[in-house]
Order: C-alpha cells, then sequence, then structure tokens
C-alpha cells in the first residue's frame, strides 16, 4: 500500500528504512489514520521522517504522489454545520458490520448531492439524510457499509494543499545536523587519565575484598578514582581565502568539535594561509584580536593535541622567504617554514587535515606548497575516514 | 481508541491538531514520541499536559551531561550492603533490597499507565540513546545481581524531548515517533497569552504580540527570545501599567527579552533611541561567523 511513497521518499534522499514503513502499516492497520488524507498526511510525517530539516523532502514527495487526489471542502462546508450537534455514536457488532461491495461512487456522489439539495435541516439517527447516528450513507459516527464520512473527528484540512505550503523550506539547509560523524570521529580521540587525579568515588571492590581480608574480615572500603578523558587540544584553522570554498566543510568540523564534551580542554585559534610571529583568535585575522604565537607556545603545554585544518595551497615564498607573507604588513623575518617547524618541535602530537581530498594533492595548483607542509606535519584529508587516521595518529608519539 | 485513552490537549497547554494527533499515534502504537523544537515552544509542558489530561501519573527523567543509561533503570547499592553485613543488619542475603529502581524501573513496574518524560535527551553523552534502545523497544531490562527481568507490566507512554544540542543516532530515532514543534504563529501565540492571562486587554496583547514578533525577526539575533520571555513581557507590562499604544513604539523594558549584549545593539540600532555603540557591534561572534 503507498509503496510509491516509500520509494519517492527514497528519491528524495530521504532514507525511509523498512522498520519505519511497517510501523506505518501497523497504524493504519488500527485506522489510526481515520481514513483520511490529511490524517495520513500527519501520521506518515511523524512515522517516517525524523528530523525537521527533511520535512520539506517529505512534502515534495508527497505532493508527487497526492497531487491528484483533491478533497474538496466546500461541499460539506454546510452539512458540517448540522452535524455539530451530534447523536450519540452508533456501535455495532462485527457481525453487522457486512461490507457493502456494491457500491458505486458516482452513484453515491450523485445522492450526496441530491440530499444536499434537498436537505434543509439537522437529521440525527434516521436512514437517509445527511446526520450523525443512524444509518444513512452520509454524516459521522453512524454506520452504513458504503458511507461517506462527512465531519467527525476526521479534519476537514485538505492534506495535498498543506504538503503545498511546504512551511519546513527554511529547515533544509540546517547545518548541525550532520555533524554526528564528525563528533563520532573525536570521540575516539581520548586519552584516560591514571588515576592519579580527581575525586576517589568509585568504590573499587577488588582492593575492598583485598583490604577487608587482611582486616581480619573487618569491613574497610577502598575508593578509587574515575578515569577521566584528559586529552587537551588546540585547533589552528586556516580561514579566508583559498578556504572560503571549504568553509562548510570546515564548519562543520568546527561544531562537532565545539559540541565535544569529552575533551579536558578545547581551544580554537585562526591563521590565513601559514603563521608567523601571531596567531587569530577569531576567523577575521584581525591584529587587534591576536596572539603572540611565542606566547602561544607558553601558555599551552606540549602535550596539547595540535589539529591544523588548511588546504596548504599558497605561495611557495609565503612559506620559504622572510618577509613572504601574504598580507601586506606583515614583517616576519623568519620564514613561514620556520615557524611551522616551530610548532610541530614544541607540540609532541600534531596533524594537518586538508579539506583537499588527497588523490588531488599532487594535481592541484598548491601541491608543491602542500608538499613543503607535509615534511613538517603528517597530513590528513578531511574526511571522516581522514580524521579517524589522524585521530590514531594523535594518539601516538611522533 | 476509546475516548478516554486519547490525548485532547488540556486547557492550560494550546496544542496544534498535528500535535495531539501525534501523542495518540505515539500511545497507540507504544512507541516513544520524540519532541524536537526551539526553546520554550512547550516541549516539556506537553508531557504534564499529557499526564494531566489522560489522568495518569507523570515520572519526569531529567538528563544532564553526566546522566547513564544506567542510572535510569536501577543502582546496585553495594557499599550498604558491605556495612549491612559487617554490622548483622537486615537480611543481607537479600540482594533484592539494594537494588534500587531508577525512573525508568519506576515506569516499568507502576501498576497503571503512566506517562514518562525523558527530558533533554540531547544533554547526555552522545552514545546515551543507544544504551537505552533495547529497553524502550521492548520495555523491560534484566537485572544480573538479581537474574530478574523487570518487565513493564503496563507500556509507559514515553516522551523524550530535545533541544538538537546533538544529533540523535538513526537507530534510536528509527524507533520513535517525531514531531516538531513549530514556533507558534501571531494567532497561536495571543491564545496562548490568554490561557496565561485570560484578563489581559486584547490591545496589550495584540501590541505585545505585534512587537515581539518585530524583534524575533530581527536578523542576526544570536538568542531569539521565545514563549516564556514573552509571557514575561506580558506579565511585566502589565505590571508597569504601561499603554499599549506605545508598546509597539517604544518597546519599554526589552531586558525582558533580549538576553545577549550583541542581540541589544542589533535592537537599538533598529528600534532603539539611543545611537549604536560601533565599537561593540564591530565585536563579532565566532561561532556565528562559522555557523553562517
Amino acid at each position: 500500500m503507498f509503496t510509491s511513497l516509500f520509494y519517492g521518499l527514497r528519491q528524495q534522499g530521504v532514507n525511509v528504512s523498512l522498520i519505519e514503513w511497517l510501523t506505518l502499516m501497523e497504524a493504519l492497520q488500527r485506522g489510526l489514520a481515520s481514513s483520511s488524507l490529511i490524517s495520513f498526511y500527519f501520521l506518515a510525517r511523524s512515522l517516517l521522517i525524523k528530523s525537521e530539516s527533511q520535512y520539506d523532502a517529505y512534502d515534495r514527495a508527497f505532493l508527487e504522489i497526492f497531487k491528484d487526489i483533491e478533497t474538496p471542502p466546500e461541499i460539506i462546508a454546510e452539512a458540517l454545520k448540522w452535524l455539530e450537534h451530534s447523536a450519540p455514536a452508533k456501535l455495532m457488532d462485527q457481525a453487522d458490520k457486512r461490507p457493502d461491495l456494491n457500491w458505486d461512487l458516482e452513484e453515491l456522489k450523485r445522492k450526496l448531492a441530491e440530499r444536499l439539495a434537498q436537505q434543509t435541516e439537522e437529521h440525527h439517527g434516521g436512514g437517509n439524510w445527511v446526520g450523525t447516528g443512524g444509518t444513512s450513507p452520509f454524516g459521522h459516527s453512524g454506520y452504513n457499509p458504503a458511507g461517506v464520512r462527512i465531519g467527525g473527528d476526521s479534519l476537514n484540512r485538505s492534506a495535498v494543499k498543506v504538503a503545498a505550503e511546504r512551511q519546513y523550506r527554511d529547515f533544509r539547509t540546517d547545518e548541525t545536523l550532520t555533524t554526528r560523524q564528525f563528533e563520532m570521529a573525536l570521540r575516539k580521540l581520548r586519552l584516560l587519565s591514571t588515576s592519579v587525579d580527581g575525586e576517589r568515588d568509585i568504590l573499587d571492590l577488588d582492593a575492598t575484598v583485598d583490604a577487608t581480608g587482611r582486616n581480619a574480615g573487618m569491613l574497610e572500603l577502598v575508593w578509587a578514582r574515575e578515569r577521566k578523558n584528559k586529552i587537551k587540544l588546540i585547533l589552528l584553522m586556516d580561514s579566508g581565502g583559498s578556504m572560503n570554498a571549504y568553509q562548510r566543510l570546515c564548519s562543520q568540523l568546527f561544531n562537532a568539535a565545539n559540541k565535544s564534551t569529552h575533551f579536558h580542554d578545547l581551544q580554537f585559534y585562526f591563521f590565513h594561509n601559514c603563521w608567523y610571529e601571531t596567531i587569530y583568535n577569531d576567523p577575521y585575522c584581525s591584529d587587534r584580536n591576536s596572539t603572540a604565537t611565542y606566547d602561544f607556545l607558553r601558555q599551552y603545554s606540549s602535550d596539547y593535541r595540535l589539529i591544523i585544518v588548511g588546504d596548504a595551497s599558497m605561495a611557495a615564498s609565503e612559506i620559504l622567504m622572510p618577509f613572504g607573507a601574504l598580507s601586506w604588513w606583515a614583517t616576519n623575518e623568519e620564514p613561514g617554514q620556520k615557524w611551522m617547524q616551530r610548532l610541530a618541535s614544541h607540540f609532541e602530537h600534531s596533524v594537518w587535515l586538508n579539506p583537499i581530498p588527497e588523490k588531488y594533492w599532487g594535481l592541484v595548483e598548491g601541491s608543491y606548497t602542500i608538499n613543503l607542509v607535509r615534511e613538517v606535519f603528517p597530513m590528513f584529508e578531511l574526511t571522516i575516514d581522514g580524521l579517524n587516521a589522524a585521530v590514531k595518529k594523535l594518539k601516538v608519539k611522533k | 481508541m476509546e475516548n478516554n485513552t486519547s490525548y485532547l490537549g488540556s486547557e492550560k497547554y494550546i496544542a496544534s491538531d498535528e500535535l495531539i494527533s501525534s501523542v495518540n499515534v505515539a500511545a497507540a502504537l507504544n512507541r516513544p514520541l520524540l519532541i524536537k523544537g526551539e526553546p520554550g515552544t512547550g516541549k516539556t509542558m506537553l508531557a504534564l499536559s499529557v499526564a494531566e489530561n489522560l489522568k495518569m501519573q507523570l515520572i519526569i527523567w531529567n538528563i544532564k551531561s553526566t546522566t547513564k543509561a544506567q542510572d535510569g533503570l536501577y543502582v546496585y547499592d553495594t557499599v550498604q550492603r558491605l556495612y549491612d553485613s559487617q554490622f548483622g543488619e537486615g537480611n543481607v542475603r537479600d540482594i533484592k533490597q539494594y537494588i534500587k529502581l531508577g525512573k525508568l524501573g519506576d515506569a516499568f513496574t507502576s501498576d497503571k499507565r503512566i506517562v514518562l518524560l525523558i527530558d533533554e535527551i540531547d544533554k547526555a553523552d552522545i552514545e546515551f540513546p543507544n544504551d537505552l534502545l533495547w529497553e524502550l523497544d521492548q520495555m523491560n531490562f534484566y537485572i544480573p545481581e538479581t537474574g530478574e527481568t523487570v518487565s513493564a507490566k503496563q507500556r509507559p507512554i514515553v516522551v523524550i524531548t530535545s533541544n538538537a544540542e546533538k544529533e540523535l543516532p538513526d537507530a534510536f530515532l528509527r524507533r520513535c515517533v517525531f514531531h516538531y514543534i513549530a514556533f507558534p504563529d501571531q494567532e497561536m501565540m495571543k491564545q496562548i497569552i490568554n490561557v496565561h492571562y485570560p484578563n489581559l486587554e486584547n490591545d496589550l496583547v495584540r501590541a505585545a504580540v505585534n512587537a515581539f514578533y518585530n524583534i524575533r525577526n530581527l536578523p542576526g539575533l544570536q538568542k531569539k527570545p521565545s514563549t516564556s520571555e514573552l509571557l514575561d513581557w506580558v506579565q511585566a507590562l502589565t505590571i508597569g501599567g504601561i499603554d499599549p499604544h506605545v508598546i509597539e513604539r517604544e518597546m519599554p523594558m526589552p531586558g525582558v527579552l533580549l538576553k545577549k549584549d550583541n542581540d541589544m545593539e542589533i535592537w537599538k540600532r533598529k528600534f532603539g533611541s539611543g545611537a549604536a555603540d560601533a565599537k561593540a557591534a564591530a565585536k563579532k561572534n565566532i561561532s556565528g561567523y562559522w555557523r553562517s
């Protein structure tokens, strides 16, 4: 049933799983959609779609499949009024509910139109007019094997119209929804503390049994410290210029790192192409908000892990020549290479993440400088696999 | 569905038809209902309202960054047991009395059907939802210490809220009924204010709501004001006896709505009388830049 919706959704990039689809079938079987398209629209959405960023894809898939099905609300507007004052629902025994398979939609429509034309007031509990209770084919809370339900629990909004409104268009580009894989990769970056610092609040059962035994059976509790992650991390990111093309990717990494709660300390710094006497505290790279690189080295001990993110593509002079910095005002007496080596030798663990895929490193414009950087830092591509490899590298000493 | 088991919304809580139907679907299918939405859209209030409307008991499990899945199931009080064995108190052989059920355990052992609210599940560790998959799916868990399996006598209605701080794992999402509470539109907002403060003048409500949406629609706000802040503001306006006609023009007491320096600057530049402090405005926000 409705399998075209299933495949339509998958075509729109929503990975609906079989579990979810079967849940929807179960819900339909239990009549939770109350036989109306609008209820079905919301029911299917709540079961199949698990993120507001996919609501729009759902709307599009739904429109595609149900666009020709219109439920005209105007015929029933008046009839609904009559039905507001309803008679108690007519309950039927299962045995009495014989489905009438001999009905004809055209016939039914014609009859409804006729009834509506003739009927001028409310009717409840009868067998002919539009009303509640009763066995007339038209109305609600009643029973007719081939009836048209008007009003009652089901809603009178057209599902196709709701889908066409596409209220959730704006949610499609939500950045925060794609960072989970990065987060998972960063999680692997942990080094549990040796049990020397922190509160002693975990009962060490083995040691307790031991101590109690030695204490001639008098209970002696031994407490241990919980092991915590003591990784301290610095993220040094290239900002602006040729990096603009990768901003989305980098911001995902930034967000993922920012959300990680398991680091002992996490710092962000920025540079443009290469760093010299100063590095910057924000991605705007202005001198007003910067830190002298020597101070930076003094501030962070060598056990900080350093992740540098950049495309390493620049003019060779920026790395090799004194006063070679891109910025007109820079006065670097030492070439960038020197500064790179200075950081690399200070931090025991450092990696360079490059948003350019590894297979292009030898082919792109910056291939010369990429090679220069690779002499100093181990370089990995900024993908899930690359990040995993980099994290592995960060855990062992060079 | 019988009438008395389906949620209809409650007096103090304005719920959209979609939301009501999501609650009923989740209850009928015995699946957890995952509620997402901006802060202040009444995610937590929903569970209170469901419990009230269905006349069920509500158990709240507040998730913190240190919460572990195990905490919700049970805690085995080893220390107490060891002490008791030392001093010969209590029946030490009976491990059961040292097992203390957590919130989820309480919910399972309840004789009546209850509502269980797992509040702000995204606050916890990233693996937390995965650790609860089995328990929420099968509604039972095993206690190795006593060899017992605790299964739900009545499957509770589980409402889970998330602020989308962290992404939830797919396997977990597949088992949930999902609903995103969109921020209420102006009409709905007026209704919400009416529910909370029924005796306000229409003029005041209309002016306050208009002003509120003007502020919310300012581009670049770091923290958009939410429903609860509007309600506070309306109360502040009433207590201050402010004339409804000046509200939209002057926006008194903006501090109730805007909580960040940056946002206040943006507001001042747009509506305020004082000239913007250019220096402070130039101080931009790093994460804002990267998220843009």
